[in-house]
């Protein structure tokens, strides 16, 4: 080494070296602020909870009374509507969703996939106010006139088509919770079909096979723990969905078989009445359903991550 | 019979098929209908009117909602300083610093943000800004779809990043320049378009985000004073317009929406157009 090259040396690590580690410093602050969120989000939900969870423990999990008069409360009924919904809105996401993957990535022909992925892409970006908006106002008179009829003539033997409908119901914020989930499921599943190997469809078509044939042997049932991971990270969106449900659900508490009756989910109730509930124990209970309902949505976005990060699509695995 | 199978195999294909193609107009028909129906309630609803004035009191007829189209402005130029600089320096340090396993440790705290519901950010920031200033403003709304930005702002800022070639890198440390004036001047310049689309796009999500604002920045009928009080924002005043009963309250809801998905979809759609080949290279 010459003179020279021990001035460049001297120089990088005396002057420039306090830059580069003020700035590494600095984006790692920064890229820890999510630890930090996650933390605080935990701390800011137990804190306000604190009251209720202090009052009544476990039993506000299987309690189904809800009197902010009284003071008493318990959030099943809430439980329940958002797993009903979630249930309906899958039941009619998935089938639509992983049936558009496929036609997007197996079927379509060439110059329809990049529209219909963008069309797709926008569905997605609606403001949920305005689906809810638009489903209170058009969806729901619709539903009421030519689908419930339709149900319950072919299926009113079954409880869940039993009962009176006014409206705003459950089936109808499942409905719309669909429409809010299928964009992602869509999107995520056709990456999924995407990383399949073409191989695999080669060998397929090599025995003879039929399109659908390849399809339902070669690509779907290969990528099934994919699937099932874009499946699951649908239903954590629509667990937590507010402000479509909260417009559509009729907001009543509700346990019961008929999805025509009016329900309430752990989202709209905080979403009615947090402005409404000026006591501490009523605010806390609020809190603590607000908790529940992050615990709930954090599992189920998890299962999705680790499913997706264990199915070999080179998008899905951790990078490096 | 061999004749028979192959024949009922050709026909469950293309029954199949055409299932798959029937499926995929379904899922883009709610697209297509909120677009057909918005225009067709909203459209006539908006005027200059509508854009600067205040809104009237229950029953008188006309006003506007211009106080809610500057409360969504400020609310997201709020949302954008605070986002903004964190999710970029965090999508930076994920790209040009991390190790792997912290890296996936960081991620996966991001995603997992990503799918906190909304309504539990509201929550939130009631509990870390509202309560400690004791009462409803502006600067907690623009806290709260802050706050919501930086996963998403984190996680796009890495992905294109990581798609500066690392050549660049090489290049400029080869020439002696530090590491930190190459990762700024080199790497995130090359990624300047794709940081801003990113952004934009985290800022149309951020836009129609109604949940979070129920109890931070609560709404208002005036025009906005500071930030220390409750401020009006236009996906607040559809929601409180579309549950009311007032029929001339609805027609402007219609026109609200209209105007606020079309602001969503201008990003959306120009932020495409603005990255096109990146995009068309992708799929």
């Amino acid at each position: 080494m010459n003179v020279t090259g021990n001035n460049v040396k001297k120089n990088s690590s005396g002057v420039s070296h306090f830059g580069d580690d003020a700035f590494k410093w600095l984006t790692l602050l920064m890229a820890c602020s999510v630890f930090v969120l996650i933390a605080l989000i935990g701390f800011e939900l137990f804190n306000g909870a604190r009251p209720s969870i202090h009052k009544f423990g476990f039993h506000f999990l299987i309690s189904s009374s809800w009197d902010p008069v009284n003071d008493v409360f318990g959030a099943l009924p809430y439980i329940f509507g958002t797993l009903v919904t979630s249930f309906i809105a899958l039941l009619i996401a998935v089938p639509l969703s992983i049936a558009t993957a496929v036609f997007l990535t197996e079927l379509a022909p060439l110059w329809l996939r990049q529209p219909l992925i963008m069309f797709i892409e926008l569905l997605a970006a609606i403001p949920s106010v305005i689906l809810g908006f638009w489903g209170f106002y058009v969806m729901v008179p619709w539903l009421h006139d030519h689908v419930y009829p339709f149900l319950r003539s072919g299926g009113g033997f079954l409880p869940f088509f039993q009962g009176p409908d006014h409206g705003p119901c459950i089936l109808s914020a499942g409905i719309i919770l669909a429409v809010m989930i299928i964009p992602i499921i869509t999107s995520v599943s056709r990456e999924i079909l995407r990383s399949v190997p073409g191989l695999q469809r080669e060998a397929a078509y090599a025995l003879g096979a039929t399109r659908w044939e390849v399809t339902r042997i070669a690509v779907l049932s290969y990528a099934k723990r994919g699937l099932f991971g874009a499946v699951i990270l649908g239903l954590g969106r629509a667990l937590g969905e507010t402000m479509a449900v909260t417009m559509l659900i009729g907001n009543a508490p509700y346990i019961g078989a008929s999805v025509f009756a009016a329900g309430q989910t752990l989202a709209s109730v905080i979403a009615n009445e947090f402005t409404e509930a000026t006591d501490p124990m009523y605010s806390g209970a609020l809190f603590e359903v607000g908790l529940v309902l992050l615990g709930v949505t954090l599992l189920v976005n998890a299962l999705a991550r680790l499913l997706l990060v264990t199915f070999a699509g080179p998008r899905m695995k951790p990078q490096n | 019979m061999i004749a028979a199978n192959h024949k009922a195999r050709q026909i469950k294909d293309v029954l199949m098929q055409v299932g798959a193609c029937v499926c995929a107009i379904l899922v883009v028909a709610p697209l297509v209908l909120i677009f057909y129906h918005l225009i067709k309630l909203g459209f006539s609803s908006i005027n200059w009117e509508f854009f600067t004035q205040l809104p009237k009191a229950v029953g008188e007829t006309g006003g506007g909602m211009g106080n809610a189209i500057v409360g969504t402005f400020i609310l997201l130029g709020q949302a954008a300083i605070i986002g903004v600089p964190v999710g970029v320096l965090g999508g930076v340090f994920l790209s040009e610093y991390g190790t792997p396993k912290f890296n996936w440790w960081l991620r996966f705290a991001a995603d997992i943000l990503n799918g906190v519901p909304s309504i539990v950010w509201g929550l939130v920031v009631y509990g870390l800004v509202v309560i400690p200033m004791h009462g409803f403003s502006a600067l907690a709304g623009g806290i709260v779809l802050g706050l919501m930005m930086i996963p998403l702002v984190m996680r796009t800022t890495e992905e294109v990043l990581h798609l500066v070639p690392a050549g660049y890198r090489e290049a400029a440390l080869a020439l002696g320049v530090s590491k930190w004036k190459t990762v700024l001047q080199i790497v995130v310049r090359t990624a300047l378009k794709g940081i801003v689309t990113g952004v934009l796009l985290a800022i149309a999500r951020v836009s129609g985000e109604t949940a979070p604002l129920l109890f931070t920045a609560l709404g208002n009928n005036t025009w906005a004073q500071n930030l220390k009080q409750p401020i009006a924002a236009l996906p607040l005043q559809i929601f409180n317009y579309a549950m009311s009963p007032y029929d001339d309250w609805h027609r402007q809801a219609w026109a609200a929406a209209l105007v606020l998905l079309l602001l969503v979809l201008f990003i959306n759609i120009g932020v495409r157009f603005l990255t096109r080949d990146r995009w068309k290279s992708k799929v």
